[in-house]
């Protein structure tokens, strides 16, 4: 549920984003040092962590029943989406080298 | 000699199948897409310059497509799942074929303001 | 009209098999029971199939009838032919014994792994229990209790096809009514018995049991009732104790 909220208010925020063509430094100008967008999409980032994962999962374990693909990729997307997204969030909000 | 068919595809053809199948194949789509979509916008770690070279990759036309594609799987899955949440939690009203319709509604009007506003 | 020959493709064998192609003088009025009695009466004798009551009442003439689940006697061939031929199979995720006889076996050990079974503590020196007919708990028993075990939503669920564990709905669907019986006392049984990984949690809404259940009963309802409370019973405990 929180997921559905946190998309939801994504996807109104994509629509705000994109008007007008999408550039680094577009994007950077609106994230960095914005710590409300961090938490917002450090929340994000922790819903996916837990669902992807748990869907993936499913899937795998329905459609190949027989091998141990299904626990290996869930746990490698959940480890991705974990330290990408969290790697993406802070380097939005507090940047690289300029 | 044949094995028996184990899925009869025949039967498959109502909504809430249809709904079960497009938010599988969407959620699939998009817990592929999410480890790419963070990675390239990590690339921020590595500054301006760093994040444009990426973002520049994304220009390409496949890329403007896919974008677009996965909004909208990203609607149908959002819509999918709340249609599910008010199955489990919400009171009983059968299996909300509404919800179904307007979920691919919303996806493809989405698709459609994308579409405007990226053109901008 | 009703001269014209059927050509009916019936499945012979067991897991493997072949359709073998009969020709079935068409009747006005004409079942698809009846046209599998003729083909076994008339045409081959060494054709294997169930039926009993042949007026929708005991279930057993479920088959798969162009590819979807259906109780055979009450399936008219006008409603369903496909042009003039037919597709005559036995039940899906049901072992096959041979032809169109299905072993129901699992469908019913199911159905006891489940807790589909009443359990009370009142013997025959206690007074009457009190059930109020239309409490919340006995309409939403009702709702599911005209089930006679036919195995057609079992037969058309394609998460029974894909995880040989799953309960199905069937199973759930009669755990469900008694969950909300409120004579039962082993209700803490079934919900850990409805709540692992064969459960149903599982279930992924597809709806294909509501869609051809032929008594119209909703198991997704029943298993959607279950997920609810199983879900509410792990995180907070239920009205019967904790899981």
């Amino acid at each position: 549920m929180v997921l559905g909220i946190c998309v939801a208010i994504h996807l109104g925020i994509i629509f705000y984003a994109i008007r007008g063509g999408l550039t680094a430094g577009e994007i950077l100008g609106r994230t960095q040092g914005n710590w409300l967008f961090a938490i917002f999409y450090e929340i994000f980032v922790l819903a996916c962590f837990i669902h992807a994962p748990i869907g993936l999962a499913n899937i795998l374990q329905e459609h190949f029943p027989q091998s141990k693909l299904s626990i290996f990729c869930a746990w490698l997307l959940a480890g991705l989406i974990l330290i990408l997204g969290s790697a993406a969030v802070w380097g939005l909000v507090v940047g690289g080298p300029k | 000699m044949q094995s028996r068919p184990v899925v009869q595809y025949r039967s498959k053809t109502h909504l809430s199948y249809w709904a079960y199948l497009l938010h599988r194949l969407s959620g699939l789509a998009l817990a592929l897409f999410i480890p790419l979509h963070f990675f390239v916008l990590s690339q921020s770690l590595r500054g301006q310059a760093g994040l444009e070279q990426y973002l520049h990759l994304t220009e390409m036309p496949i890329f403007k497509i896919g974008e677009w594609i996965l909004v909208m799987f990203l609607t149908l899955h959002l819509t999918g799942g709340i249609r599910l949440l008010m199955i489990e939690f919400g009171p009983w009203r059968g299996l909300r074929k509404g919800s179904i319709q307007l979920g691919i509604i919303l996806a493809i009007a989405y698709g459609l303001i994308f579409l405007y506003l990226g053109s901008e | 009209m009703s001269d014209q020959a059927l050509k009916v493709k019936v499945w012979r064998g067991g897991e493997t098999g072949e359709f073998v192609e009969y020709s079935v003088p068409r009747n006005p009025n004409q079942t698809v029971l009846d046209v599998v009695t003729y083909i076994q009466r008339k045409l081959d004798p060494t054709l294997s199939y169930r039926f009993a009551c042949r007026v929708g009442m005991c279930g057993s003439c479920a088959m798969t009838v162009n590819g979807k689940a259906r109780w055979t006697c009450r399936t008219h061939v006008s409603h369903i032919v496909a042009g003039d031929s037919l597709e005559i199979a036995p039940l899906n995720n049901l072992p096959v014994i041979k032809d169109l006889a299905t072993d129901m076996r699992e469908f019913f050990t199911k159905w006891t792994d489940a807790r589909g079974f009443f359990k009370g503590d009142k013997t025959r020196f206690d007074d009457f229990a009190t059930v109020v007919p239309d409490s919340p708990e006995r309409q939403l028993a009702n709702a599911g209790i005209e089930c006679i075990g036919c195995g057609v939503c079992y037969a058309s669920c394609d998460v029974v096809a894909l995880r040989p564990a799953y309960l199905g709905p069937a199973a759930l669907n009669r755990a469900w009514t008694l969950v909300n019986d409120v004579r039962d006392t082993s209700q803490l049984d079934r919900l850990r018995a409805v709540a692992g990984d064969a459960g149903c949690h599982v279930c992924h809404t597809q709806g294909e049991c509501s869609e051809r259940c032929p008594k119209v009963l909703e198991p997704t309802a029943g298993i959607a009732g279950l997920k609810k409370l199983v879900g509410r019973a792990a995180m907070k405990g239920s009205q019967w104790g904790k899981l």
